[in-house]
This record gives C-alpha cells, structure tokens and sequence, in this order.
C-alpha cells in the first residue's frame, strides 16, 4: 500500500452514540481506518458490532438517536461532518453511494425500475428524462440486465435482478466510494458469487473503492484486499486479507475463524466463541473482549487498548504481547 | 476444553451487567411513561383532568341547583355572582361548572359506544373478507356519505330528548371512518405470517381476532376513542346550542344556546357564552393534546428523533436532515 496517495476515505478517532432512554450505548468507539483508491476495505464482526453503523455514519444518514459524538470522517481531505444540509445532499451518492443492506426492499413496490434509475440522474444532474433514459439503458446494460426490463416493477425481477438494479443505482453517478452494507446476504451463493465478479469487472472499469461489509468472513477474504475485524464497537484488528486468514493475531479473530469450516483444511471440530458480546450501555473497562477472552493475561487496564503495528500493515488491539515485539503494551 | 469451560463460568458468574434502571413507572406503564415525558401530552393529561375534575366536583365547587334564577339577570361578573348572570339570571359560574357534566359524558360515552361500533365493523369485514366485508363496507360508506350533521338534526327531532339520545345519535353518525380505518388495518395484519400460523395451529377465528389482531390495534383504537370524544364534545354543543337537545339538562352548549337566546352577543354580555365556550374549547385542545403523546406511543421515531434535538438543544430542525455532530470528551 502506498503511503504517498491520498486515501479516498480517511476515518479518525470516530465516536457514535444512540441516545436512549436508559443512557448512551456506545456503537462505536475510536475506529480509525483509511481506504485507498481503487480498494476493497472490508470490515466484518458480529452482529450489533457496529459495522453498519459506521457505514451510514460515512453518509451522515444515521437516524435519530444517534449523535455521532467524535472525530473526523475526511472524504478526499475534506471533513465530512463538517458538512452542511445542502453540501451534504450534493456530496451523498455522487461522491459516495450505498448499497444497502437489504436491497431487496430499498426499491419502491410501486414504481417501474425505469424512473427508479432517472430519478437520481435527474435529481443530481439536471438532465431531462429522455437524457436520463439514455444513461439508464447504459446502466443497465453496465449490470447485464435487458433494457426492456426498465419498464418492470421490482416484484417482477428476480432477487439477483433486483440487487443487480440497486447496485446500477448506486453506480449512477460514478461515485469514488460505494459502500456495500451485506450487499449478497439475502442470495444464494451462486447468484452471490456472479454479481461479486461483476461487481469486480465494475470496479475495475471505473476505479472506485469499495467499502464491503459482511458477516460471512470467507467472501470477505476472497473479495477484499485489506480487512478490519469489529468488536462491541470497536475495530480489534486490521491487516491485509491474507494475513488475516493465514496469521490472525487478535483471539477474537482467531475465535470467528474458527467459527466456521475449511474447506481444505484438516477436519477440526469448529469451536466458537464462548460467552456473548458486552452490552454497549455499559461496556467492561479496558480490553472489551477480556471476559471471553481464552488468552488474556491477567492484565487489568483502565483504557481500551489502541491499535498498534506489529507486523508492517497489520495492526492490532490487543493488550498482549506478540511474537516479534519489543514492548506490546502502550 | 476445560478452559474453555472456565472462561463461559466467569463470563457467565458475573452475567449480564445491570443496566441503570427505568423509573418504576415506566416499566409498569411504558406508555404512562412516555406521556409523562411528552410536554403537550401532559398539559393535555393535566387540562382535561382538570375540566373533569370539575365536573364530578360540581356540588362541591358550586353547591346548590344551578338552574335556579337570581332576580338580576344579565349582570356583569361581580362578588355575588364570579362570572355574572345569564339572561335567564341564573349564575354563570355554577352553570359553567355543571354543564361540564352532561357534556362530557356525552363525549366520552360517544367515543366509547362508536369506537366499539367501529371496532366490531372494520375487524369482522377485514378478517372475514368476501361477502361480509362487501355487505359491512356498503352500509359504512352509506353512513359516510350521509351529512352528518343533517342526519343529527333529523335524528334528534324524531327520538326522545335526552343525554342518551344524543349519545346514540352522534354515536351513529360518527363510527364509519373509524370502521375504515381499522378494516384496513385489519386486511393487512391478517396477512402476516403468525396469523397464518395460528390458523394453521388451530386457532379459533375469535381468538386470533381478540389475542392476536386487536393488541396490535391498540394506538388506532386509542387514538380514534380521542378523536371521537372531541367529536362527541363538539358535536353536541352544536346540537344543543341549534337547540335540539332537552333544554332542562345543563349543558356547556345549552350555555351557549341561552346565551345566543338572550342576544348577549349583541349586549356584549360577554360572560353569557365565554366560559361554556372556552371550556369546550379547552376540552378539544388538552385532547388533541393527547393524542400528539399518543402518537409517539405508537411511532418511536418521533419520540427518538424528538427527544434528540432536546438533548442537542436544537428547537428550530424541525426535520435532521443530516446524522447531527456533538463532539464529547471520551
């Protein structure tokens, strides 16, 4: 990874909360990571973890309770929350779009595809509807669908069809970062595995970074090049795909990757985590994962441990020491 | 294996944190709760509780027969006679006092009787569909495209005069929305899945409706009993003040008829008809009141988004527009 290019995405320090009535739950906390031009950033956890939270947090279209309450987002260097009403009307979907998570349902019952897709090349770019019918028919010729199908409505294409539709809507601006929130759950794996590669083809040919989230660890690790792995709200460990398959560090990733099978590898009982997530209202002090933690050292802290390089692009958070390491703890 | 066992065993020694504890109130009564916390809601709760207080303490706040007749008429309000007298010399402030009586039982006792009405209707036409539905759906929409008030009038000219009369004839004019209402409901709940699994388990007919349908009705029953009372309020002094109600009762709009009766309006007699009026306007408002609270009952979103610009201090978003920013101390 070059150092030297400007990240498209740059997240600092950030802090979200949901407002409740019985106190904050801390959703996120202190997840710092940058996504480089043309990558494919995933972040992958548990659910409740807080990925999906970060990724609306990026558009800014978390809804009430949440305050996002630290930190910076930097899209191209400039402050995302910083932004106001209408700069960030502009800036959502032509700079970064969303694929959401159920895609399946974020297209309109009662409207055909065809105005689905004008709609925001009309909204975001001025052009007359005969123009925004042209590029809707280029766009979907993009996703491999048959033009003719602009006049069906949603429930008349299949699950594939449908995702493929949502994804030419988020591609219809040409955005520099799509944010893919488990774009393929709802999908079988042969339909998932087609619309990754097209994904990958688009990529290719348009040169946007991707910010993919899932929970399905090994997609994950065939699709994406770096990996952040989430726990209760904060991010345990980052490092390239392969390493985190083949070297994982932190005990909470080792714990999900042995959650499910190889299909290689040797027969071993798959063993899971024990113990289920904290709850976020009122999280354990210091390391979060401690009280499932098989390899914790009896070491107490009054602050969660921050991530720190231990191997050159693989960072981890961690309180324990390492193989390779002068002093683990900061 | 064992320490594994040994890591679920403390995890699980400690279990699940408490977390700080809702006020006593709000777990009994969740929905107490949140219109103890809803500013209208409760000034609502407190002007409504307020009238009606007064109308069961009438003997009390003004004893004696409210309908006797002092030998001044139309006298300005004075020590003798707080808000004066009317032109029939009666005392103002002890009619005022009693009319809350009749009135308000009206209006409640209509709200009560077309809501059951109403309920019966819409649920028996949606869940049964077909025939019955077409046949109940006839007979509502003839009682919607009757005037309402035209067939009060008629109403109340043909049958007996009395509290009761008026009540079954506002009951009668007012149900039909609300059957609508509630049949719509009703045909969309019936098609969810754990009504056809409890059709498939057996379930009788009338307990899917009372134990499974209605609960899930419970804010448009509730807001629609509201809705009605007003109705019920308004609709009556109306009837009352055109004169078509027994004119021995004590009613705010038999206030208003005597006081329109005796020409105050034109003396400028002013305490003749500003408290009935006033009360039956106060009486609408604390309900509508209500029903904002009631709202956000049913619809958390309000209440979240609400509750989030008073804990940011925001009153003039009136919509969040972007997920706001509060930087905090971590």
């Amino acid at each position: 990874m070059e150092k030297s290019v400007e990240p498209v995405l740059d997240i600092r320090d950030l802090y979200v909360e949901y407002l409740t009535d019985r106190g904050p739950v801390r959703a996120v906390e202190g997840v710092s990571f940058a996504i480089q031009p043309g990558e494919v950033f995933g972040l992958a956890g548990e659910s409740a973890c807080g990925k999906s939270t970060i990724a609306h947090s990026i558009l800014r279209v978390l809804r009430p309770p949440a305050v996002i309450t630290g930190g910076q987002i930097l899209y191209k260097g400039s402050d995302v929350l910083k932004m106001e009403g209408s700069t960030i009307e502009g800036f959502r979907w032509a700079e970064v779009s969303m694929v959401f998570q159920s895609a399946m349902n974020s297209l309109n019952p009662v409207v055909k595809i065809e105005h689905q897709l004008t709609d925001v090349l009309m909204k975001h770019l001025g052009v007359d509807r005969s123009e925004a019918r042209k590029r809707a028919e280029e766009l979907m010729d993009v996703v491999n669908i048959d033009k003719q199908r602009l006049a069906a409505y949603p429930h008349e294409l299949s699950g594939g069809m449908r995702q493929r539709v949502v994804i030419a809507i988020a591609l219809a601006l040409k955005p520099s970062l799509m944010i893919m929130d488990e774009p393929t759950t709802a999908l079988d794996v042969v339909v998932q595995k087609d619309i990754l590669q097209q994904i990958n083809q688009l990529k290719k040919e348009y040169g946007f970074s991707i910010l993919f989230i899932t929970h399905d660890l090994s997609l994950m690790v065939e699709f994406s090049d770096r990996i952040g792995i989430m726990y209760a709200g904060q991010l345990v460990e980052l490092a390239p795909a392969g390493k985190i398959l083949s070297e994982p560090l932190h005990p909470y990733t080792k714990g999900l990757l042995s959650s499910f099978p190889s299909i290689t590898g040797a027969r071993a009982k798959l063993s899971g985590i024990p113990g289920a997530p904290p709850n976020l209202l009122d999280p354990p002090i210091g390391c979060r994962f401690k009280p499932r933690c098989a390899e914790w050292e009896g070491l107490e802290m009054e602050k969660s441990p921050r991530l720190r390089e231990v191997a050159p692009g693989h960072m981890v958070a961690c309180p324990c020491n390492f193989p390779g390491e002068a002093s683990g703890v900061n | 294996m064992s320490s594994t066992e040994k890591t679920t065993g403390t995890a699980s020694a400690g279990g699940p944190r408490p977390v700080r504890k809702r006020r006593l109130l709000g777990q009994r009564l969740p929905w107490l709760y949140v219109i103890a916390r809803h500013n209208q809601a409760r000034l609502g709760l407190a002007l409504l509780l307020v009238l009606v207080l007064m109308a069961i303490f009438a003997p009390v706040i003004s004893p004696g027969d409210p309908s006797q007749s002092y030998d001044i008429i139309n006298d300005p309000p004075s020590h003798q006679h707080i808000l004066g007298t009317d032109p029939q010399g009666r005392d103002e402030f002890a009619l005022m006092v009693w009319g809350g009586r009749v009135t308000m039982v009206i209006g409640f006792g209509t709200a009560a009787l077309a809501i059951i009405i109403a309920t019966l209707i819409g649920v028996i036409a949606g869940y049964f569909r077909g025939f019955v539905d077409e046949f109940l759906m006839l007979v509502t929409n003839l009682f919607l495209i009757i005037p309402g008030l035209v067939l009060l009038v008629v109403l109340a000219a043909y049958l007996k005069p009395g509290t009761g009369t008026v009540i079954l004839a506002l009951a009668f004019t007012g149900w039909a929305f609300h059957a609508r209402i509630i049949r719509a409901m009703t045909l969309s709940l019936r098609e969810k899945d754990y009504i056809a699994a409890a059709v498939v388990a057996g379930e009788r007919s009338f307990s899917i409706i009372f134990r499974l349908i209605l609960p899930n009705m419970t804010n448009l029953i509730v807001g629609g009993f509201i809705g009605s009372t007003i109705y019920g309020i308004g609709a009556s002094t109306a009837l009352s003040y055109l004169g078509l109600t027994r004119m021995t009762d004590i009613s705010w709009g038999t206030n208003l008829f005597f006081a329109q009766n005796g020409n105050s309006l034109l003396s400028g007699a002013w305490w003749a008809f500003v408290p009935s009026g006033v009360c039956v306007a106060l009486a609408a408002l604390g309900l509508a009141w209500i029903n904002f609270g009631m709202d956000e009952i049913s619809n958390p979103r309000l209440r979240a988004e609400r509750e989030l610009r008073k804990a940011l201090g925001r009153k003039a978003t009136r919509r969040v527009r972007a997920t706001p920013v509060k930087e905090r101390e971590h």
